[in-house]
């Protein structure tokens, strides 16, 4: 991770297709978006990214610190290369959702938002996600969710994030 | 591909096998007949929204308000911006029906969304999609971009004078935003904190504009009214409830999944179709309408018609249509903890008596699932919801108190078991034995 985190020009590119959404005076509207583009980028968002997309959007840098914050799926700091987010709001418990997370807890030795001693993996507890018929469900890194995780399917999902 | 089996009654999710997405599968399933309908026969916008009124369409968001008579609110002669919403924030927990609609059958919503624009004279619509499904949101993107390219989204559509655009945005994990004016402040690329109504949306709205929202079920249930008539999608349900709805079943059931049913079809019937209770467990309570809504004993429930008028009137709501199904195993102590803490992680921190309500709540609830609780505590629960809740600026502190209330009166003897003998009544475990249950193999796995 660089000392000086700034949006690539393959992000601007992304931001600028997220801007022809909203009206003209309303760039602040790809606020969110923007911030999920240069996490995706850079793992987590260091004030100074969040600041160059503050400049990138004309916004001013406490307005996108403020959402930065609001929302759970920012990384206000450095997370293991695979952050696993995991269900375990009530309907996921009735089918597992907090064993699957507990087994998780146990085979990779950390609790939650601790990251593994080789830096591969964070667990975050998760809220309802929308998709409580498929418990136990976990994301991996804000964009892959995972269905009917089962111990063997933890296990895969494990060995396949190197 | 197998078709994906929501019962018998399918009508937004019907003839689906996961795969069949794409905007030529729709068009065979007599899709964007209804826009065609509409623009060449020249039907008035004002008859478009009687067509609505007539079927009995209820928003399917939660609060079961009116769909025709929330889009007759809308100034349709007001000049300059005006704004569409669709709400696919989708963070109610138990609430799984909106993703169905967004990944495998996108332009139903599409259509229903352009047949709202044209009834209000609104030519830009947005759809907010919760951040979590991510895949979906790239799908909708997708299907959007078909739209286009067929002609049925843009300027002059299908050759008429009618223009719409419609866009995604997605969210990025707050519950919150699922409150309307909430979804419009992170619309507006701010945090999303609901705003004091009124002004309502239907005034000001998205960037002060006079702005409509509706759920995506909403949305997806027009083309059907548009195309087979009002009347028809009312007879299929009940007065004053019509329609189909799709409930999402969640919990201690064979197949947790949706189900798309006639309104006013017995919960009895509904259970069926997700396979019965898992193990053959008893059932011990039911919260009908998403983890917002209090909690119904199960017995009872096996008794209940499922449309918003006799969930209501057994002291319930049907709200989102999420289903959560709890057996005999589960500790009623524990449940109601984890959904206090829930709204207490997702308060917006706004105003004092959800902010800090939400906490004393979750930390009493906590300490008698540990052992640690007085008996006062019950009392003190119940106090603590009345002081929560209608004192709020949005209902999430509603949200909170309800159930609240609910799990302390209708499973009191257990709250009391916890406080006596500090531990739990039904054994170890608490939400039940790890799961075994039979999973859907839906075709996208
Ligand atoms: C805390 C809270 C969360 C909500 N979450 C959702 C949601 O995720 N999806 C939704 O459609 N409506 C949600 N609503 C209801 C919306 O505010 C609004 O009533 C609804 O989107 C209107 O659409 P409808 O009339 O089609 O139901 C929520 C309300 C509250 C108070
Ligand atoms: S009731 Fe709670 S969530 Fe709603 S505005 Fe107030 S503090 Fe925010
Ligand atoms: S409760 Fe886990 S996805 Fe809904």
């Amino acid at each position: 991770m660089s000392a000086t985190a700034q949006l690539s020009d393959a992000a601007k590119r992304k931001i600028d297709r997220e801007l022809t959404k909203y009206p003209a005076d309303q760039k602040q509207s790809a606020v969110m978006s923007a911030l999920a583009i240069a996490q995706d980028e850079h793992g987590w968002l260091p004030n100074e990214l969040m600041e160059d997309v503050a400049r990138y959007l004309g916004m001013p840098s406490v307005a996108v610190y403020e959402v930065a914050t609001f929302y759970n799926m920012y990384n206000l700091k450095p997370m293991g290369k695979h952050k696993i987010t995991v269900c375990t709001n009530l309907p996921c418990a009735l089918s597992g959702g907090v064993d699957a997370a507990e087994y998780l807890k146990q085979r990779l030795g950390v609790g939650w938002k601790e990251m593994t001693a080789d830096g591969r993996f964070t667990i975050v507890e998760g809220e309802c996600m929308g998709a409580c018929g498929d418990a136990p469900v976990l994301i991996v890194n804000n964009k892959r969710m995972c269905s009917f995780m089962s111990q063997d399917k933890l296990d895969q999902l494990i060995e396949e994030l190197k | 591909m197998a078709m994906i089996d929501y019962g018998p009654d399918a009508l937004i999710l019907k003839g689906l096998d996961g795969n069949n997405w794409r905007l030529k599968d729709y068009e065979s399933r007599a899709g964007y007949q209804a826009l065609k309908k509409i623009l060449k026969d020249g039907i008035k916008p004002e008859d478009v929204i009687a067509e609505v009124k007539k079927s009995a369409l209820r928003g399917r968001g939660g609060a079961g308000f009116p769909t025709g008579l929330k889009w007759s609110f809308m100034p349709r002669a007001f000049p300059g911006a005006k704004y569409l919403v669709c709400n696919s924030d989708e963070g109610e927990p138990g609430t799984f029906k909106d993703r169905d609609i967004i990944r495998y059958n996108p332009h139903i919503l599409i259509e229903g969304m352009i047949i709202a624009g044209y009834a209000m004279g609104i030519p830009v619509g947005y759809n907010y999609i919760h951040g979590e499904i991510w895949a979906d949101y790239e799908r909708f993107e997708e299907a959007l971009d078909e739209a286009r390219a067929a002609g049925y989204l843009g300027k002059n559509i299908l050759g008429s004078d009618f223009s719409f655009e419609l866009h995604a945005h997605h969210g990025y994990g707050a519950y919150i935003c699922g409150e309307e004016t909430a979804l419009l402040e992170s619309l507006e690329g701010k945090k999303g904190q609901p705003r004091f109504k009124p002004p309502f949306p239907a005034s000001f709205g998205l960037y002060g504009k006079p702005t409509t929202i509706n759920n995506t079920e909403t949305f997806a249930a027009v083309p059907y009214i548009l195309r087979e008539g009002g009347d028809a999608f009312l007879n299929l349900g009940k007065p004053n409830n019509g329609g189909t709805k799709i409930f999402s079943i969640s919990g201690h059931v064979a197949r947790p999944g949706n189900y798309e049913i006639n309104m006013g079809t017995p919960f009895a019937k509904l259970l069926e179709l997700a396979g019965g209770m898992r193990g053959g467990k008893k059932i011990k309570g039911v919260i009908p309408g998403g983890s917002s809504m209090p909690v119904i004993k199960g017995d009872i429930m096996m008794t209940l018609d499922m449309d918003y008028d006799s969930i209501a009137k057994a002291g319930s709501m049907l709200g989102s249509g999420a289903v959560i199904v709890m057996d005999e195993t589960t500790c009623m102590v524990k449940a109601a903890e984890r959904l206090a803490y829930f709204y207490y992680e997702e308060s917006c921190g706004q105003c004092t008596p959800c902010r800090e309500g939400t906490g004393w709540l979750y930390r009493i609830i906590n300490r008698i699932e540990h052992g640690n609780g007085r008996q006062e505590d019950l009392d003190l629960l119940l106090n603590l919801a009345d002081q929560i809740q209608g004192r709020t600026i949005c209902a999430l502190g509603d949200a909170a108190a309800m159930p609240t209330r609910a799990f302390v009166k209708t499973y009191r003897e257990e709250f009391e078991y916890h406080v006596a003998h500090k531990r739990c009544m039904v054994g170890p475990g608490g939400y039940s034995t790890p799961a075994q249950h039979e999973s859907l193999a839906m075709a996208a796995e």
